[in-house]
Order: structure tokens, then sequence, then C-alpha cells
């Protein structure tokens, strides 16, 4: 057996089924054997960077972990973007490249790059395989660090004499070792009891949940509904906490931070007690650190202890699995049943509610041209019944589809939050569809993030995969150009989409049905008819150029200092503090 | 938390002797724009294929709780302990000194060596060498004084200490 064929088995005994990638010189060993076998399934991207995402796409939306292969130098260098991504939003990857001989390592050898090098800081782990016998013990223990813990990308640089080399000692499935690297946690009754306490004093208590309460699993995310439930305290998501707790929920105030619910961010500065559950306080939630929840007290329940105190410091760090923190303090809850009366919080209730009022994700809807919040409002209406996927794109139209999709169950929202990567939207749907191939998914893309990835549209023709393109075409790139407005005195410098393809004679070249909206009143039409077609459609939804996403906490801002629409701003939005920052 | 004191940490990891643990302890650092005043490895277990990187940092007390859990998060990284904040011994350096003293100042060198305990280790005519084990700051003014006396060339192993328990 060569160690192409061992790559191969050791992908089988970890339960892979599916592999995303491209071949190249120094892979040609593993797509011989790919050939030669039928367990695995490889999907044939058009670029690797699209690998990655598209892997990404389907560990989001199945909870596995997503497989990459691509090749050596302009294959692994492609996959960085990816990587990183993967990197700040904790996703579980393998990557697969390869490497040119051992000998040759070094010599600047044709389509050679330092691969462990390049991708050391955007990795949770790497490795560069020497020997073959050391081949399958690697593949074991990568995948057990991809998954353990705060999950991550994991690479294994493979060279093609190690790949061809003959090993006969192939262990198989019967030896592998559950490991679980890093195993941290400080729970204890002590500690629980705490928090107990200070749930049971709070007057203006605050759910803060992110990204880890997925990571977590599926069971994490009811359990921690229960616990709200239970609490009946208020519960904000995060970008990538978006469906851990259900949207529809009346203890849902929606999403916190930079363009979040007015009601949420306000009730976060108000707050006294902030339960931050798998969230790190990112700068994109807690805008000017130094205003930022000023009475709080802050309980942080997190995997990672290198999430503890690095940009907020806490009163109270859980340190473990979210879902085993959280049962514990619901089981301690539901013990203290006489003094759970939250009479405490009914002011708080009526507080939040006033500021609901606002309506702070209000529009003015015309026919012409379409509101671009109208036409996700519009596919949330006519989807919510379908248990639909959503993947996106970044800027304007991810932060809208964000805030008028609404999410119930985790594992379907797939958006880049961390390294926010444009182009990502078509690949990880494409990884989702694959992940669950009866569903609906929609990619609710930008047509300038769309432009970044679409050779992936002859991907999605070749598997023939009913994914929906759901472009929000409004000729900008939309979040520059809100910046720019903001900031730059309107100098809209190189943000418009010039020359923009006729996106449905695009694909309609790929064999891939092309819808077009340009009026409200053709909104519902297109959408039912984009639904009710079982193959892939790209749906080319014209909209407002000049709308502009709200409610927006300016950068260097506090929550308490939210624009609401084009009406709150002012020549003095936005400080000198505020524009250094990103 | 910005406006807090930097002070200076000298920190012991304990990595797996394996191709990139050096490069990964050393990228958290650079990544993040952290300063390395000192650094030192060198494998402390063979048989267990064990090697300790000691460095020295400086930050407030949060960066420096960062690093410890950043570099904790680290696959490779057995164990990390902040030797500043913990119960070790005084911080060693080993300096070797080579010099060529001016034809007046021998005597000088002779006597500022035997102050210092330093040990001659080689000696070719006009040239000498000097090796020295103490404090970074007593080895500092070693080579302040040497300075004077004639032209020198150094080689520092960065400092090391260890827990006292």
């Amino acid at each position: 057996m060569n160690g192409a064929k061992i790559v191969l088995k050791t992908l089988v005994d970890q339960g892979v089924d599916i592999i995303f990638g491209y071949p190249g010189g120094a892979t040609l060993p593993i797509y011989d054997e790919l050939f030669k076998q039928n367990k695995l399934k490889h999907i044939l991207v058009r670029h690797e960077q699209g690998a990655v995402h598209a892997a990404e796409g389907y560990a989001r939306s199945s909870g596995k972990v997503g497989v990459v292969c691509v090749t050596s130098g302009p294959g692994a260098t492609n996959c960085v973007t990816g990587l990183a991504d993967a990197y700040m939003d904790s996703i579980p990857i393998i990557c697969l490249t390869g490497q040119v001989p051992t000998k040759l390592i070094g010599n600047d050898a044709f389509q050679e790059a330092d691969t462990t090098g390049i991708t050391r800081p955007v990795t949770k782990h790497n490795y560069l395989v020497k020997n073959v016998k050391d081949l399958e013990k690697i593949i074991h223990e990568a995948f057990a660090v991809a998954k353990s813990g705060r999950p991550g990308p994991v690479l294994i640089d493979l060279p093609k004499d190690v790949l061809n080399e003959e090993y006969n000692k192939y262990k198989g499935k019967s030896k592998i070792k559950e490991i679980n690297f890093k195993p941290t946690t400080n729970l204890d009754a002590g500690l629980t009891k705490k928090v107990i306490q200070l749930i049971l004093k709070a007057k203006k208590p605050i759910f803060y949940c992110g990204g880890g309460v997925i990571n977590s699993g599926v069971e994490a995310s009811k359990i921690l509904t229960k616990l709200i439930n239970k609490t009946k305290f208020p519960c904000t998501n995060t970008l990538m906490g978006l469906g851990c707790f259900p949207a529809i929920d009346k203890q849902f105030i929606g999403m916190l931070g930079m363009h979040g619910t007015y009601e949420a961010n306000l009730a976060m500065h108000d707050s006294d007690l902030i339960i931050a559950v798998g969230a790190r306080f990112d700068d994109r939630v807690t805008g000017n650190l130094s205003k930022f929840s000023p009475y709080a007290k802050k309980i942080h329940i997190d995997i990672d202890p290198s999430s503890i105190n690095k940009n907020v410091k806490v009163d109270i760090a859980l340190i473990g699995d979210v879902k085993k923190i959280i049962n514990s303090i619901y089981i301690e809850l539901i013990k203290k049943k006489s003094l759970l009366k939250f009479n405490n919080i009914e002011k708080w209730w009526n507080q939040i509610n006033t500021w609901k009022k606002k309506n702070c994700l209000g529009y003015k809807k015309i026919n012409y041209p379409i509101k671009p919040q109208y036409a996700i409002q519009r596919l949330y209406e006519l989807t919510k019944d379908k248990d639909c996927f959503i993947t996106t794109g970044v800027g304007q139209h991810q932060m809208w589809a964000a805030q008028y999709y609404k999410f119930n169950k985790p594992n379907r929202w797939m958006t880049s939050g961390g390294l926010g990567t444009m182009g990502y939207g078509l690949p990880a749907a494409i990884g989702a569809q694959i992940a669950n191939p009866n569903k609906l998914v929609v990619d609710v893309d930008g047509e300038a993030s769309f432009l970044m990835t679409m050779q992936e549209l002859s991907t999605i023709c070749q598997y023939k995969l009913p994914v929906k393109i759901f472009i929000v075409n409004n000729r900008w790139m939309g979040m520059v150009r809100q910046w720019q407005e903001l900031i730059h005195g309107g100098r809209y410098s190189e943000s418009y989409t010039e020359s923009l393809p006729d996106f449905v004679k695009l694909a309609e070249s790929f064999g891939i049905i092309g819808l077009k909206a340009e009026r409200s009143t053709e909104v519902d039409k297109v959408i039912k008819e984009m639904i009710k077609i079982k193959k892939p459609v790209l749906l080319d939804m014209v909209v407002d150029q000049k709308e502009n996403c709200f409610p927006m906490i300016p950068s260097g801002a506090a929550h308490n200092e939210i624009l609401l629409g084009p009406e709150d701003q002012t020549d003095e939005t936005i400080n000198e503090e505020g524009m250094v920052l990103v | 938390m910005s406006n807090q004191k930097k002070e200076k940490h000298t920190i012991s990891v304990l990595v797996n002797d394996e191709p990139g643990a050096l490069a990964r302890v050393i990228g958290l650092f650079s990544g993040r724009g952290y300063n390395i005043d000192s650094l030192t490895v060198a494998p402390v277990n063979l048989s267990k294929k064990h090697s300790r990187i000691i460095i020295v940092t400086s930050g407030t007390k949060i960066i420096i709780e960062q690093i410890i859990h950043s570099l904790e998060r680290l696959i490779q990284v057995k164990k990390v302990i902040d030797l500043t904040s913990s119960n070790s011994t005084n911080e060693r350096e080993l300096a070797l000194v080579k010099i060529i003293p001016k034809t007046n100042k021998v005597n000088l060198l002779k006597k500022t060596v035997k102050k210092y305990k330093a040990k001659l280790i080689f000696n070719n005519s006009r040239k000498y060498a000097f090796e020295i084990t103490n404090s970074p700051s007593i080895i500092n003014s070693f080579i302040i004084e040497l300075n004077k006396i004639g032209t020198i060339d150094v080689s520092r192993t960065g400092l090391i200490a260890i827990l006292k328990e």
C-alpha cells in the first residue's frame, strides 16, 4: 500500500465520505487512488479557495469535519484565505496539500511553496509529513485537533515521495484512539453557585450568545433555549450565533453589534448582568470598549481560555464546553424553584419593549426600486417552512440577511463572520447543499461578492446541485460606499461595480436558470418560481442603489450612540478615534 | 486596560521537540506585535523529546495573561509557567566575552575578571576569552567594564531560570 492509499483509507476510517479538491502534479498519487475506489466522493471545485469555503459550508451545516485536497505551491497558497476564514470562525477543516518530494524541499522546485510556513498563523496546527510510517497517526491526530476544544483548520503537507512510498503496516480503524486535545475546564459547583446567585439577583440581565453554542452541537442550543426560557431573560445573538436561540421566540431581541437591533444594543449597554455564551466580545459587537456595558457584571462561558479577558474584563469565567456548562447551570437553577419569581425583570422587559417600539428595522417600502430589506424579508416569509440553509457573501446584503432572515435552528446560517471574506457565499452553499442534498440552500449574495468566486457556477452545474443564488444587486460595493458616505464625504472611490455582466445570461451559459426582478410587485413571483424549480437558479434581484444598512453603531461609538437611519447621520457622526478603526 | 503598567516577565514553555514548534511559539509573539527581549531553547528531556523555551517579554498584566493562554493553546506546548509570578530561582545567564585589551590595561583586565569571577577559557598572545555565569544585569556591567579595557566581542545565551518547587 502506498502513502496515497493510506491517506484515503485513513480518511474513510475517520468517517469521511466527501472531499472538496482540485488535482495537480504533487497530488497525482492521491487522485490515482481516488480513481480506484468508491468510498470517497470527490467534488471538483474550480478554484482552491472555493474548496475550503465549500468544506466550511459542509462542516457548518452538518457539524462534521470538512476535508480539502489541493496540490502544492499555488494550490496551497490559494487555500490561505479559506483557512484564515475557518480559523477566525472556528470551523473544523482538514486541508491536505501536496508538496514537492522531500529531497527537493527548499530547492525552489516547480510548484514549491513553504506551505507549513505560510499557513502557520492561519491554522490551528499544521504538519509536514516526512515519513510514510507517520502518515496514519498524523491524520488521526489532525482530526482530533481540528474537532477538539475550540475547533479550527488543520493542514497536512504531503510530499509526493511520501505519497508514493510503499508501507505495509497500516493499522486500520480499530487502532484509532479518541484523543481530546487540551481539554480545559474550570467547571465546579462553587462557580456554578456564584453564577446562580448573579442570575437570581439581576434586574437587567441579558444573554449574549455566539458561534460557540453552535460549535458545541445541536444539543447545546436546545439546553440553552431551555435555560433562557426558564430565566425569562432577553437574549441577543452575535452574527455567528444566529440560530442557536430561535429568532421567533419572544425573548429574542435580535442580533447585537454594529448592525444589530436598537433594543439589543441598548439592552447590552444598560444591562446589569451579561451572560456571554460562546461569544468572544468581538470589536463588531462591543463598539467602543471604554464605553461598553458600563454597569454590567459579566459572566463569560467559553471553551477557549485565551478568549477570556481578551477584550473585556469579566467577573466570572467558566471555561469548558458550552453544552456541559449550560446544562449544569440549568440543573442548578431548576433546583431553586422557589426563588424563581422574576418579578425582578418586569421593569426591564418594559424598558426593552419601549426600545422595540422604535421599530429599528423599519424601512419605506416602495414598488420601484425594490428595497433590499423587502427582498430578504419576502425570501424569509416564502421559505420559512422549508428548513432553509442560508449562506452569504460579505457586505450590506450579509447584514440585511442577518437582520431580516429569522433563524430558528443552529447550523442553518453560514456566513464569514470573523475574516469577512467576500465570495464566501457561493462555494459555502455548494458545501451546504452536498451535506444536505434534499434541503433548500440559498446563497444570499451581493453582486460584488458573487463575482469573486463565481467560477463555482461550473461546479454547481457539474454536480447538478439545486443551489439558489439570490443576488441582492445594488451595483455597488455597498458597505464600502456606505462608509465612504459616512466618513469620507461621499467620495465614492472605486466602490461602484462597473461593467457588471448580464447575470441571467451568465447563469444560462452555465446551464443554470436565470431570473430577474426589478419591481417589488415581481418579488414574490420570482422567489416562488426559484423555490419551485428543482435545479440551480440564479435570481438577479435588482435593488435600490442608495439604500444603506441601519441601525449602525459607527466605529468608535458606544452601543447607545447607535444610528437608526439616514436622518441620524451628521458630519460629526464619526470622530477621529473612530476613523482609524476598521 | 491599556494604560496599565508594563512589566517584564520570564516565561518557561515546555514543548514537544518537533519541527515547527519554535516557529509557532515565536510566531505567536511576532504576529501580535509582542516583543521578545530574550530567548533560549534547548532539549531538556531526551527520552520524551521535550525542549524548554525560555522567553523574556514585557507587557501589561492582561497582555501577559493573554500570552500565556495563547501559548497553552498551541498543540505542541506541554506546559507554560510564568516564572516571574511563581517561586523561581534568580535568573542566570552565561556569556562568553572575547577581548583584545589595550596594552596598558592588561592588569586592569585581570583585576576586573577576578572581581566578576569570570573564568579564562582561551588565551592566545593578545586575545583573551572569558566565561561568566551570573544575572543578566551583572553580566551587563561586566561587559561595560571590559568595553573600556579593550575591543570586545560578546556571545550570550539569553537568561534562564527554574522553579524552586
